[in-house]
């Protein structure tokens, strides 16, 4: 006799657990991947699943076995041209694939593959991101909550009909008519009792009319309990919805790049994929977030996204352009209360002299006390120059708010983009 | 005979035809006599053969990221479409589970219920290594416990604790198998009841072992035992009884692991004759139903398509040879030993005088029930089978540059063929032989084990690895002399590696 089972609707990720153990053991290897696959990769497939690497030495399992040498009798199917007594030169890399029974494939010579496996989006992403945090962000959190959550908070006895909780009550009235029949349904018990001992005194006449009288009393307490209504006013329970204040998950982000001549085709580069990392971070943070591009040369221009990665212009530098317009735009459409305003900057440092200290005017009166976080990267093998010593004066002023570092090469972009978001104490 | 109607003749399955074919091929298994524990076929998907592959093909088992490990790289492999998974995994328990891939037609499930519920289920059920060393109707039962288990230390101790002492473990897995003691079968419930008194006992017992105070002088002078008197060969066992500084349930989980090692005992020495034993079983049953007309004849064409290519033998030139393939050893000896038995020529009367004649069901049952793989070679082999193989004897000395053909499918040779084939098959050569050989109970407690050298093959180059593993169960000094057979030793090495500070002459 045989069982016929469908499993297939059970439990699928029998294996996550296990899975998860292993990317945990692996972190420093996959960590390393991810790190490579950030810098390497073209800015549109950046947040992809990835490939994984890891070196077999490191990921195997050591048991005992034979090493080389020694002697060894092996035996092979479908000799063809061999006698006994033949010599054969031993072949290179460790012999014919290990002969039969060899429990485990010789893991020397050739063969020394990489353990290579996926990881998806979500792990990858977390890879990418872990340790990180974005400053500040509970400052804003219910300091001035102005949406409102619906949630469920129990019961009540009062409510509109669409919110009528039908089994709590039916069971609201069930219990209301054990409690309310109580005594009744002793009496009952009572008489039933009295009956049976009567039955016992049968034949009689007397007790025979006694019997016939305690069930007319039966009777008439057994309507009496179903006169008792089935459902009450009284029974109605109704859902409780309350309503609680949630903190505000709005977040902007200003994109601001220099696309003035002095910016070549690859700092450009290396600043978009800086801005990329940025906004796969926030998007991890945020359920909305919204993304301004702004991009300067001597004026400056809210653009979309296509224009502001893919599109071209020179000029002369003037950053102040950029900073007013920005702070302008978080004046008109991004009141503080309301929205998590991060600002990333990145330029190759340049700026028309007499412009810096505006610069330096306009952040520390206009942008910095709303924003959350304000991020300047330089991409510069050179010196810095007056900008950046500007900006150091701030650095000073605003240390919980304003971070600044400098990328060299691209490999530089995902360390730098860790410490400007690194965890604080 | 009178044709009948077959069963079916599309190639989509249904639970209906699953049951019918199953309850066909049963009647026809009963006829040959198959002795099988009840069956539990359970149909799953492609990704729940993944997990199933993952957890070594148990349904359950305890977390551990060498599992995780499995599972990446066989989804990888087969999401890249280069390996196709098994059409079937099969479980030594009572009911004796199958699984049937959803994916699979018609033909291929019948297949497996034949090749699965009725061959390895006999096999299991039969044969005397799986008889003697596991019990089928307790190994979901004790899984379950185990994981429970360790769960639970996990949640006590944390999961690197544990992982590092199941490491350990696994690293020595191969050597926490009794050869020689019959294990009594044991319930969920007394295990439960026996883990505490373990506990407890053997606590009190390790401080006899290691207690330091002096004995008497005289005893000191006599030459100081060994402890163990006799040297131990299952090394998780020694260590789960007797290391210094494990806590109770770092010793349980060796003892888990050890469980679960020998279970897996009997699977890894009966490999070519179970999946013979299977192969000829499938391919036996489901001939018996296209003789009655219950398949038709797409259907045999469709079987023996996946048969041939299971029992397929590549040379040992192909680019593919990947070693004797024990499904075309296994059925090919299986097949072998009816050809004897039903139509011998003289030279099967000159090799097999006892079965040469012999009625070929009994024979095989009898193979089955009493034979590993070692000596069902050794004992049927025959000279036929060796020249269908064309099997050929390979000597490798690495004191010489090259390696000689030691025997070939000859008149000379079969004994030989025979013989080192047999040998390739036996566990005792095939992994080195290693055992506990003393404590130094009164020094400086360093365990020392020893290996027993077997024709003059070194131990391979993650041994150190093994060593870390071992010291951190063990908690001193851990070495491992290699021994020669006339008692010399060879080599040795140390966990913690010892600093060579002079050349040694």
């Amino acid at each position: 006799m045989s069982y016929i089972i469908d499993r297939r609707l059970n439990a699928k990720k029998k294996s996550t657990v296990n899975r998860q153990r292993f990317l945990r053991r692996y972190k420093k290897h996959i960590k390393r991947a991810v790190e490579d696959a950030v810098n390497n990769r073209s800015i549109r497939d950046i947040d992809q699943g990835g490939e994984v690497s890891i070196p077999n030495k490191d990921i195997s399992e050591p048991i005992f076995h034979h090493g080389n040498g020694g002697i060894r009798q092996r035996v092979f199917p479908g000799n063809k041209e061999f006698i006994t007594g033949d010599e054969i030169k031993r072949p290179e890399g460790g012999g014919g694939g290990g002969g039969a029974g060899q429990g485990q494939a010789s893991n020397q010579g050739e063969g020394e593959d990489d353990f290579t496996f996926q990881i998806n989006q979500e792990e990858f992403l977390n890879f990418m991101f872990e340790d990180l945090e974005l400053p500040y962000m509970i400052k804003k959190q219910l300091r001035d909550a102005t949406s409102f959550e619906v949630r469920r908070a129990g019961f009540t006895s009062v409510g509109s009909p669409d919110k009528l909780n039908v089994v709590r009550s039916l069971r609201a009235a069930n219990a209301r008519r054990i409690a309310l029949s109580g005594k009744e349904r002793r009496k009952i018990r009572e008489l039933k009792k009295e009956i049976l001992t009567l039955e016992q005194r049968l034949p009689d006449v007397e007790a025979e009319q006694q019997i016939v009288a305690l069930n007319e009393e039966i009777k008439v307490l057994n309507k009496r309990i179903k006169r008792m209504p089935f459902i009450d006013e009284f029974d109605l329970k109704y859902n409780n919805l309350i309503r609680t204040p949630v903190p505000s998950s709005k977040a902007v982000m200003f994109c601001v790049m220099d696309v003035s001549g002095s910016m070549t085709q690859s700092i450009k580069d290396i600043a978009k994929r800086f801005f990329i990392l940025l906004y796969l971070f926030l998007t991890r943070s945020y359920k909305h977030i919204e993304v301004v591009f702004v991009r300067h040369h001597t004026h400056a221009k809210e653009v979309d996204e296509e224009e502001f990665f893919y599109s071209r212009e020179t000029g002369g530098t003037i950053v102040s352009s950029a900073l007013n317009l920005s702070a302008d735009i978080i004046r008109d459409r991004y009141p503080a209360g309301d929205w998590n305003i991060y600002v990333a900057q990145a330029s190759d440092g340049d700026n028309w002299d007499g412009d810096s200290h505006i610069c330096r005017d306009v952040l520390e009166k206009q942008i910095l006390p709303l924003v959350q976080y304000f991020a300047y990267v330089e991409i510069t093998t050179g010196p810095h120059q007056n900008l950046w010593l500007e900006y150091e004066q701030i650095r000073e002023k605003f240390e919980e708010t304003f971070a600044m570092q400098t990328i060299v090469e691209p490999s530089d972009i995902y360390p730098v983009f860790r410490k400007l978001f690194e965890k604080k104490e | 005979m009178k044709k009948r109607e077959p069963i079916s003749t599309g190639s989509e399955w249904t639970f209906e035809l699953i049951q019918k074919y199953d309850s066909e091929i049963a009647r026809v298994a009963e006829h040959y006599g198959l002795d099988t524990y009840p069956n539990q076929i359970e149909v799953i998907t492609s990704e729940q053969m993944m997990d199933a592959y993952a957890s070594v093909g148990m349904p359950l088992n305890y977390n551990h990221w060498s599992f995780g490990k499995q599972f990446v790289s066989t989804e990888q492999q087969y999401k890249r479409g280069q390996m196709g998974l098994a059409y079937e995994i099969v479980i030594n328990s009572n009911p004796c589970i199958s699984y049937l891939m959803e994916e699979n037609t018609m033909t291929m499930q019948a297949l497996v219920i034949a090749h699965a519920c009725y061959g390895h289920n006999s096999f299991f059920k039969g044969n005397y290594l799986f008889r003697t060393w596991t019990d089928a109707s307790a190994i979901i039962d004790y899984l379950l416990f185990a994981k429970n288990y360790i769960n639970k230390c996990e949640e006590r101790h944390g999961v690197d604790a544990v992982e590092q002492v199941l490491d350990a473990c696994h690293a020595l897995m191969n050597y926490g198998v009794n050869r020689y003691q019959r294990p009594q079968p044991i319930t969920t419930e007394e295990e439960k009841v026996r883990q505490v008194e373990r506990e407890e006992y053997i606590q009190r017992h390790l401080n006899q072992l290691w207690n330091t105070i002096p004995k008497k002088e005289e005893e000191e002078q006599n030459k100081t035992p060994r402890f163990p008197p006799d040297p131990e060969e299952n090394l998780l066992y020694f260590i789960e009884k007797n290391a210094p500084l494990l806590e109770s349930w770092q010793r349980e989980i060796i003892r888990i692991v050890r469980k679960i090692a020998q279970y897996y005992y009997p699977q890894r020495q009966t490999q070519v004759m179970n999946e013979g034993w299977a192969c000829f079983w499938h391919y036996t049953l489901l001939h018996h139903l296209h003789d009655e007309g219950l398949v038709t004849d797409g259907f045999i064409m469709e079987f023996l398509h996946s048969h041939t290519s299971v029992i397929y033998q590549p040379p040992f030139d192909a680019p593919y040879f990947n070693g004797i393939n024990p499904y075309a050893l296994g059925y090919g000896m299986m097949q072998d030993i009816r050809r004897i038995c039903e139509h011998p020529t003289d030279e099967d009367r000159l090799w097999f005088p006892d079965i040469a004649g012999s009625d070929w069901n009994e024979t095989l049952h009898h193979a089955m029930r009493n034979y590993k793989d070692e000596s069902f070679i050794l004992q049927y082999l025959s000279p036929h089978m060796i020249r269908e193989l064309r099997l050929f004897t390979i000597t490798d000395n690495s004191a010489l540059s090259t390696m000689q053909v030691g025997a070939i499918h000859d008149d000379a040779g079969y004994q030989k063929v025979r013989e080192d084939l047999a040998a390739s098959y036996n566990i005792g050569n095939r992994e080195p032989n290693i055992q506990i050989y003393n404590v130094d109970v009164r020094g400086d407690r360093s365990l020392t084990l020893r290996h027993f050298m077997h024709n003059q093959q070194p131990m391979g180059e993650s041994t150190d690895e093994v060593l870390k593993h071992l010291h951190l169960l063990w908690g001193f000094d851990v070495h491992l002399e290699s021994v020669s057979p006339d008692g010399e030793i060879v080599d040795t090495n140390h966990c913690p590696p010892i600093l060579q500070t002079e050349e040694p002459a």
